[in-house]
């Protein structure tokens, strides 16, 4: 069997390609898991006509030799990797600017493919472009396509196929620029061909050239060790901007959108009103980016996905604990007496069963988060926050982790990314994890069930809001304790409202439900497994006093007159010494003093420990502690009895803050490219943590 | 400065089209990251907007909307059309 051809979908971010992959393959992925979409290359085998086809979804760039970090793997990609065949995707109704990569990749002189993507909106908008002079100035077959609707993709995969089997066109079709700039490329080209000889085509030839005097940094490094070479370039680009009073690198841009200018001009015509599909982008934005209305908005619909997430996800929370005491129920009824059966009960139902009620929450708040996303609104948040944030060393753009953190923050961290200065991106992944990520999200839905009924969605709300004044009190303090300084530029594409479809929500809802299953089947089950064990053994405790005999005693007394009150107390006792002295008991107290200023008993210490494998557990272990100690009471009333609403306050502001997850402190480290930076990260947070519980434990003492 | 007495994109007002100049700055990457956008000397720019406080404000070009700080604004020098 031959290995497929490789087929490379490169377009700017925004023009559709993801969902035109998942068109071409039918892959049933979502089109934004948020890790996938900015840091890796995905692919996927299909055979179409019997040829069988590896296609490739390259991220999104705008140009081929970006150096933003959004789009370093993209630009990375097409420099390492030489597809058998690109498949350029355009959307329609932005071809001024999508077709300045498209000259970056006719000079790659690769087979290429070029779709026009979206072409129903501009359609709607009475343009109509002239496909078959488009392909002859382009040199490459030009197909139309939604990729929402699927519609042209036969066509398009006809096109591949047909490219794939025609002969290597060795076509010279090239854009010509200034003509100080092409003697300028001539002469570099002249140099290249005597380092490199017969290595190279006149085409690859001409594209070091001009990717040499574009600066583009990888080729620069490539050619490093030919000092003759960079002598030549520089002093090129410095005849080249003391003509021109500009450098080559701007004078081919502006080559390249001249071409696609004068190329548009003479393909495109528009037959109504040119401006009629931004229409409804006007409108809302006249909404939404309104001067007065515009930040209140944006609170109000942060309140609202905040409110919902609790309220409406109150009704299935329900029918999932019935779910729960059902098997619970059964399961103590059908199991004979022993260790298996305490296990199964108390460490794994209550753990897994604690924590798996709040799944609905967690689907209803990835479901606004892909409404946001998917509308194009959250990028107007970041323009709306971009001022504000500036008084806090932030960048606007930090809003898209930010709000990414609220569902993991594993991606967050991932999604600073689209930062480019390299301490400006430090900072906001070191308050990424400050976000509400939804693990935490159990812990104050369930504090604020407990301890504040009446308002528990403001609460929850509440906690939020806490979240990103934390994020943003520790921006200022990074920003003074990080050696630099100087933020980035806002610089930042707009997208046309769009509404996303019910596909690509509910793929969103899917995931995060699968992702949140996985986990408590896994991280939660096997957590509440050790936990168990842990608050279970050692078996031979001494206790303080023979409470065998002391119950035996109570017992015996003749019926009615023996004092339930009394045994009560006795297996109480017997039970909370057990728990003291157990492997989890003793750990836990010996930590215990760090956290009894901010009024933790050693059971709250426990929680927080084991909080440190993911923040969800925090749950399970209440859930398994008390499981142990009563027995007909919910964890909410039994946590209401044992804690002040203070050290509720106090508890629920720690679990917001302290140290990020095990996955997030990894990823802190993978992507700062320091784990000392991961370390700073956890022992900052501890500190900030305490800090502000302990100020939030001495104030709520005044009011409660 | 020698941008000063120049017309830039921070000084548009809504409604006024212009043509790009020439960026006004030393920094590369950055400059590369507005060419690759469509700021390139020759194309036509329009203010749609500003954020509540003033700052940054969206502009129209190339059938596109980008958002840009005044800050980076003022090294965009343009004039009008």
């Amino acid at each position: 069997m031959t290995s497929p051809v490789v087929v490379a979908l490169v377009g700017n971010p925004n023009a559709g390609s993801t969902t035109l992959f998942n068109a071409l393959t039918g892959a049933k992925e979502a089109v934004a898991n948020y890790a996938r979409v900015t840091t890796e290359i995905v692919s996927r085998d299909i055979t179409h006509r019997g040829v069988s086809l590896r296609i490739v979804d390259v991220p999104g760039i705008y140009s081929v030799s970006s150096q933003s970090l959004e789009e370093q793997a993209g630009g990375t990609y097409l420099h390492e990797t030489e597809p058998d065949l690109i498949v350029n995707v355009l959307d329609a109704g932005r071809l001024d600017r999508g077709l300045f990569l498209t000259t970056q990749l006719i000079e790659l002189g690769l087979k290429r493919v070029t779709v026009l993507n979206m072409i129903d909106e501009v359609r709607r908008g009475g343009v109509r472009i002239d496909t078959g002079m488009l392909a002859s100035a382009l040199d490459s077959p030009v197909v139309e396509t939604c990729g929402l609707k699927k519609a042209g993709v036969p066509e398009l995969l006809d096109a591949i196929v047909d490219a794939v089997q025609s002969p290597a066109t060795s076509s010279l079709t090239r854009l010509h620029y200034d003509a100080h700039l092409e003697d300028g490329i001539g002469r570099i080209v002249e140099h290249l061909n005597q380092l490199h000889p017969h290595e190279l085509t006149p085409m690859r030839s001409r594209w070091l050239a001009i990717k040499l005097l574009e600066g583009d940094e990888r080729v620069v490094r490539a050619e490093s060790d030919h000092g003759p070479l960079l002598t030549l370039i520089q002093g090129e680009s410095a005849a080249l901007a003391h003509e021109h009073d500009e450098d080559p690198a701007t004078m081919l841009a502006a080559g390249r959108f001249a071409f696609a200018h004068g190329l548009l001009r003479e393909v495109r015509q528009r037959v109504g009103d040119p401006t009629a599909g931004f229409k409804l982008t006007g409108i809302l934005d006249d909404v939404f980016l309104n001067r007065t209305l515009g930040l209140p908005l944006l609170l109000g619909i942060l309140w609202v996905m905040f409110e919902s997430t609790f309220s409406l996800g109150a009704v299935p929370t329900d029918w999932i604990s019935a779910l729960v005491d059902m098997v619970t129920e059964y399961a103590t009824a059908a199991l004979p007496e022993g260790m298996f059966k305490d296990l199964l009960i108390n460490g794994v139902l209550a753990g897994v069963g604690g924590t798996i009620v709040f799944l609905p929450n967690i689907v209803i708040l990835f479901f606004f988060m892909a409404v946001l996303s998917g509308t194009g609104y959250l990028a107007r948040a970041s323009f709306l926050m971009d001022r504000l944030m500036h008084h806090f060393g932030l960048h606007g753009t930090t809003l898209i982790p930010m709000v990414a953190g609220f569902g993991c923050n594993v991606p967050a961290v991932m999604a600073t990314r689209i930062i480019t200065n390299q301490r400006a991106r430090l900072i906001a992944m070191l308050i990424a994890p400050f976000m509400n990520c939804s693990a935490r999200l159990p812990v104050f839905i369930l504090f604020a069930g407990a301890f504040f009924a009446d308002i528990a969605g403001t609460v929850v709300f509440a906690m939020y809001m806490a979240s990103i004044a934390a994020a943003m009190v520790s921006a200022v303090l990074l920003n003074r304790i990080i050696p630099g300084s100087g933020g980035d530029a806002f610089v930042m594409e707009l997208p046309p409202y769009r509404l996303p479809t019910l596909h690509s929500i509910l793929h969103h809802m899917w995931d995060s439900a699968q992702g949140f299953v996985v986990k408590v089947t896994g991280v939660i089950l096997v957590g509440s497994v050790v936990i168990w064990f842990l608050q279970e053994f050692p078996r031979d405790i001494v206790y303080s006093q023979d409470f065998e005999t002391a119950i035996a005693q109570v017992e015996a007394q003749p019926e009615g007159t023996g004092d339930q009150d009394a045994l009560r107390t006795l297996k109480a006792a017997q039970a909370q010494e057990k728990l003291e002295k157990s492997y989890l008991g003793s750990f836990a107290i010996t930590v215990a003093p760090v956290f009894e200023p901010l009024g933790f008993t050693w059971r709250d210490t426990a929680a927080i420990l084991t909080g440190f494998v993911a923040k969800e557990v925090v749950v399970a272990t209440y859930a398994v502690i008390y499981a142990q100690e009563e027995e007909s009471e919910g964890l909410t009333e039994l946590l209401s009895q044992q804690m002040t609403a203070s050290t509720a306050v106090a508890f629920m502001i720690f679990t917001l803050l302290y140290a990020p997850c095990l996955s997030t402190i990894a990823i802190i480290g993978r992507e700062s490219g320091s784990w000392g930076w991961a370390g700073f990260s956890v022992g900052y947070s501890m500190a900030f943590a305490w800090i502000l519980a302990l100020a939030a434990s001495r104030i709520g003492n005044y009011f409660m | 400065m020698t941008t000063r007495d120049k017309l830039t994109l921070a000084d548009l007002k809504p409604d006024q089209h212009a043509e790009i100049v020439k960026i006004a700055s030393d920094d590369g990457v950055f400059k590369r990251r507005l060419t690759s956008l469509g700021i390139v000397p020759g194309t036509t720019i329009s203010l749609d907007r500003s954020a509540p406080l003033g700052d940054p404000r969206i502009y129209n070009l190339l059938g596109t909307s980008l958002g840009l700080r005044n800050a980076e604004a003022r090294d965009i020098q343009v004039s009008l059309k």
